[in-house]
């Protein structure tokens, strides 16, 4: 245990815990040593702070000059574009859950639909605030649509493909076949179509993190963390839905 | 800390956002030199503004808005603060090697928009708080160890030093930079442990992370900008020799395929020459190019995946460069069926996300009892850890009320744990009015025969504003003989000290809190970590620095108490590892039961007073007369916890130590 002393240190009086625990259970012997061992204390007088960085396993620690301050790796234009691709990417499930209402009487696809549009419009709107907190655009910078450079279109009376329409995204033809079903047919189209959806949301983060020098933003690396692991249980929780349709509609 | 979730957003506002954004792209944007036309310029939603709670649940029953800690005045270091049955000693801010420079790009001053949108005109006076909203995590303090006279404060971009031979003059020894989150640490003997996730972590302990490939070429900007595996990043634990404690040196950096969100220090009482690791990973599964074996995705498409276990380090600590992975065991497994994913149910509550068992968040170990609790985001799990390498399951709980199970801690006896709640990601406001208190909280569970049954739910009572994140944090007990008693961190919820004694009833007996960083703006903030060591509670405030308390007496909790709870001195504690607390048989002990007993009526005043005076005398030949009626008592107490009190007391009359 604690039996070493650094420099500059004294020796405090032990403290022996000697009594005999009352309760059935057995301290282990090596517990006991906790609070037995000797306790080494600085001396009162002030050092002064250093401040050190170490090097490689096996390699020396460097000493800083005091006057250091911290440093972050540069942004990423992929977290950017990641950021404003998932806000157009979460509208989309938001659209979805909106057509719940009037499209399906189903108890569970409605809860999993509000839960759906809950988190989804809360992550749009953490997404918006990590853009707006860099001064960065919340929406996409088209480059790519050649010919189409209308940032103040419409989207949705546009027949979008391509760079625009994200991973997973249900595609216009997609929407509309939901748009059009009701009750089971709409739960299925609605479950087959979220869990695409949220498997792109997987492919978004996958596609990020396999982007050098993406990713290293401490909000950021927790934010994609929170929607790989919420949406990979939505999809478990959407996929057992869809087998359990069957029995449910026999009832 | 695990997840971000900010605030509620309302469908209705989203929907409207939605649309507006393509139909005008002037949406938040009225500082960007954006030319779009602006046919129905909307109000500009600020997504800096806090969001109110939505209505509580039917049934439900919210946070008391009448506490003092309801309305305390925001501040950064002049907050308003109440507190009650504890002293605050001293604050130490956070030091400028792990504060942005103001010549670094991403330093909020020279960021114009984030000024326009928070109303701060002048970015050259912007408070720390809009600071903090950009740069917060990334250099926020986290966990805390402790070994003799230092204190290792965690913090995502390294460790901090602290000297604490005397607590109120508490002082920074060194800083120690090694970016990559959490931070976590533990300490034992020369050893030093760190926890590594983000994919900034580098092996030299670098600041800069990794550059951005050079941008493609004109036509193939859609192609993937591959590779991004770096044979120098690094996520998993860190060891270092803190021999000198003014230049610790790293000798060993454990890669694991999920990095490292936290870990748990095991000791085995029958193997001296090693210590264990439990890493639980909570991210991504990183790619085989850069760490071979690693595969994430499903069980069922691929038994292999690095999702669904932990990873145990073995460490030589004569030759700890020697450390390794011994064994990733699959603790989520069905035993019957074999399913890898035994354990994915999926639950939670209100509206808020699932979570799935992939992982866990935060293991405590009772070697002493030879049990684990993990905290693994879907469940609580109980481990038999008799053998360290191969940990078995013995039972799993869930609960309709939890959201994200995020650590643990046994009482002192073993027939107790108390899990927490993470509801919300630690970054979210989740103690206002309108939050359900069995939401977020902690959950109190008995133990017996290796099977937990639930007992009850605390959570720190206050309302909190709706720009403090808040909700059930870290821990540790305070010895304080005769009773449980938790001190944890609530976030910008402050410091709530719980006696958990009857499990079905507990009760808060003491608190601190400080008003939030920022009224307007959800600013990253408040208690990642509170926890009692040698006489004193130490806090680690994300934001603003390291704090240190000490207990003060109330009705609640005695000046007795509190002198018995410090004859506990520990050389070394890191608060996952928990040990046993084996109290002295000083008459300061003694004490301390008889207050307990004057307090829930066991004994009579008389007897009370009687008991009083013959400890004040020291008479041992008068003391042991007293100790048989009572151990007769004990038979017919009322309660387990008299009963036991009053075992004790006879016990330490019967032959008390100086």
């Amino acid at each position: 245990m604690n039996s070493f002393c650094l420099r500059g240190q004294r020796k405090l009086e032990s403290v022996t815990g000697g009594g005999a625990w009352r309760s059935g259970l057995v301290a282990a012997s090596t517990l006991s040593l906790v609070f037995s061992l000797p306790v080494c204390a600085q001396q009162a007088d002030r050092v002064t702070p250093i401040v050190v960085q170490p090097g490689a396993p096996g390699q020396p620690t460097r000493t800083l000059p005091t006057t250091t301050r911290a440093t972050l790796p540069p942004r990423s234009a992929a977290d950017v574009q990641f950021m404003q691709g998932m806000i157009m990417h979460h509208a989309q499930a938001v659209e979805m859950t909106a057509l719940i209402e009037s499209h399906t009487e189903n108890k569970n696809l409605r809860l999993l639909g509000a839960r759906i549009s809950h988190s989804q419009s809360e992550e749009i709107r953490f997404m918006k605030r990590w853009l707006e907190a860099r001064g960065e655009p919340t929406e996409m910078s088209m480059p790519k649509m050649s010919g189409m450079d209308m940032p103040g279109m419409d989207m949705s009376t546009m027949n979008m493909k391509g760079p625009m329409l994200m991973p997973g995204m249900l595609t216009p033809k997609q929407m509309e076949a939901l748009g059009k079903a009701k009750a089971a047919e709409f739960d299925r189209l609605f479950l087959t179509g979220m869990i695409q959806h949220h498997n792109g949301a997987l492919i978004m983060v996958k596609d990020l993190f396999d982007t050098a020098g993406a990713g290293q933003d401490a909000v950021l690396f927790n934010f994609t963390t929170d929607i790989d692991s919420g949406q990979r249980a939505e999809i478990r929780i959407m996929q057992n839905m869809l087998r359990e349709k069957p029995s449910e509609e026999k009832q | 800390m695990n997840r971000v979730r900010i605030a509620t957003f309302q469908l209705l506002v989203v929907l409207v956002v939605w649309c507006s954004c393509f139909a005008a792209k002037t949406l938040a944007q009225t500082s960007s030199p954006s030319p779009a036309p602006s046919a129905t310029p909307a109000a500009p939603a600020n997504p800096f503004a806090p969001q109110p709670a939505p209505p509580l649940p039917a049934g439900m029953t919210g946070s008391d808005v009448n506490d003092p800690r309801a309305k305390l005045s925001p501040g950064m270091y002049d907050a308003g603060e109440a507190a009650m049955g504890i002293k605050h000693l001293t604050l130490l801010k956070k030091p400028d090697a792990f504060e942005l420079g103001s010549n670094d790009p991403n330093d909020p001053k020279v960021n114009k928009t984030l000024t326009t949108v928070l109303g701060v005109g002048d970015p050259s006076k912007m408070p720390n708080a809009t600071k903090l909203v950009l740069a917060g995590l990334g250099f926020a303090n986290s966990d805390i160890a402790f070994q003799g006279n230092h204190l290792f404060l965690g913090n995502f971009y390294g460790v901090n030093i602290y000297d604490i031979s005397n607590p109120a003059k508490t002082s920074l020894l060194t800083s120690m930079i090694c970016p990559g989150g959490q931070g976590d640490v533990s300490v034992y003997k020369n050893l030093m442990f760190m926890s590594v996730e983000m994919t900034n972590g580098r092996l030299d302990c670098g600041t800069g992370g990794f550059p951005p490939n050079p941008p493609p070429p004109a036509g193939q900007e859609n192609k993937p900008n591959l590779p991004a595996a770096q044979k120098d990043r690094f996520r998993g634990v860190r060891i270092f020799d803190i021999s000198d404690i003014r230049n610790p040196k790293q000798v060993a950096a454990v890669q694991t395929c999920r990095g490292s969100h936290t870990h748990t220090l095991v000791i085995d009482p029958n193997d001296k020459n090693n210590v264990y690791i439990y890493v639980s990973g909570t991210s991504f599964v990183r790619q085989s190019e850069e760490l071979a074996g690693c595969s994430g995705g499903k069980p069922d498409t691929n038994p292999n995946t690095a999702l669904f276990r932990i990873d145990i380090i073995k460490v030589p600590v004569a030759a700890p460069q020697n450390a390794a992975v011994v064994n990733s065991p699959r603790v989520f497994m069905d035993p019957r069926s074999g399913e890898i994913a035994g354990l994915m149910s999926g639950e939670t509550h209100g509206t808020d996300k699932p979570t799935p068992t992939n992982q866990c968040h935060d293991i405590t170990v009772y070697s002493a009892i030879g049990l684990a609790a993990g905290a693994c985001s879907g469940n609580g799990i109980l481990l038999d850890i008799k053998d360290p390498v191969h940990p078995k399951r013995v039972d799993a709980v869930n609960d309709p009320n939890y959201s994200y199970w995020h650590s643990a801690s046994f009482s002192n006896d073993g027939t107790k744990v108390v899990f927490t709640d993470e509801w919300g990601g630690g970054l979210g406001a989740r103690c206002r009015a309108n939050d359900p208190n069995k939401w977020g909280a902690d959950a109190l569970f008995n133990l017996k025969d290796n099977k937990l049954s639930f007992a009850s739910y605390y959570k720190m009572p206050a309302a909190q504003g709706d720009s403090e994140n808040c909700v059930a944090h870290n821990g540790s007990l305070v010895p304080v003989p005769g009773r449980d008693i938790e001190v944890q961190a609530w976030y910008q919820g402050g410091i709530s000290v719980m006696d958990f004694t009857d499990a079905d009833h507990p009760v808060e007996i003491a608190y601190f809190d400080r008003g939030p960083i920022d009224p307007k703006t959800l600013v990253l903030g408040g208690d990642w970590s509170a926890y009692w060591y040698n006489g004193q509670i130490y806090a680690s405030e994300i934001a603003r620095g390291l704090d240190v308390f000490e207990l003060t007496p109330t009705k609640d909790l005695t000046q007795n108490e509190i002198d018995a709870a410090k004859t506990i001195r520990m050389s070394e504690f890191n608060v996952q590892n928990q040990q046993k607390i084996v109290w002295p048989h000083k008459l300061v002990i003694a004490k301390a039961y008889v207050d307990q007993l004057e307090r829930s009526q066991t004994l009579s005043a008389d007897r009370i007073t009687a008991l009083r005076a013959a400890i004040q005398k020291g008479d041992t030949g008068n003391l042991k007369k007293m100790a048989p009626a009572l151990e007769k008592d004990a038979a017919s107490a009322k309660s387990v916890a008299d009963s036991n009190r009053l075992k004790s007391l006879a016990e330490i009359l019967k032959s008390p130590t100086k």
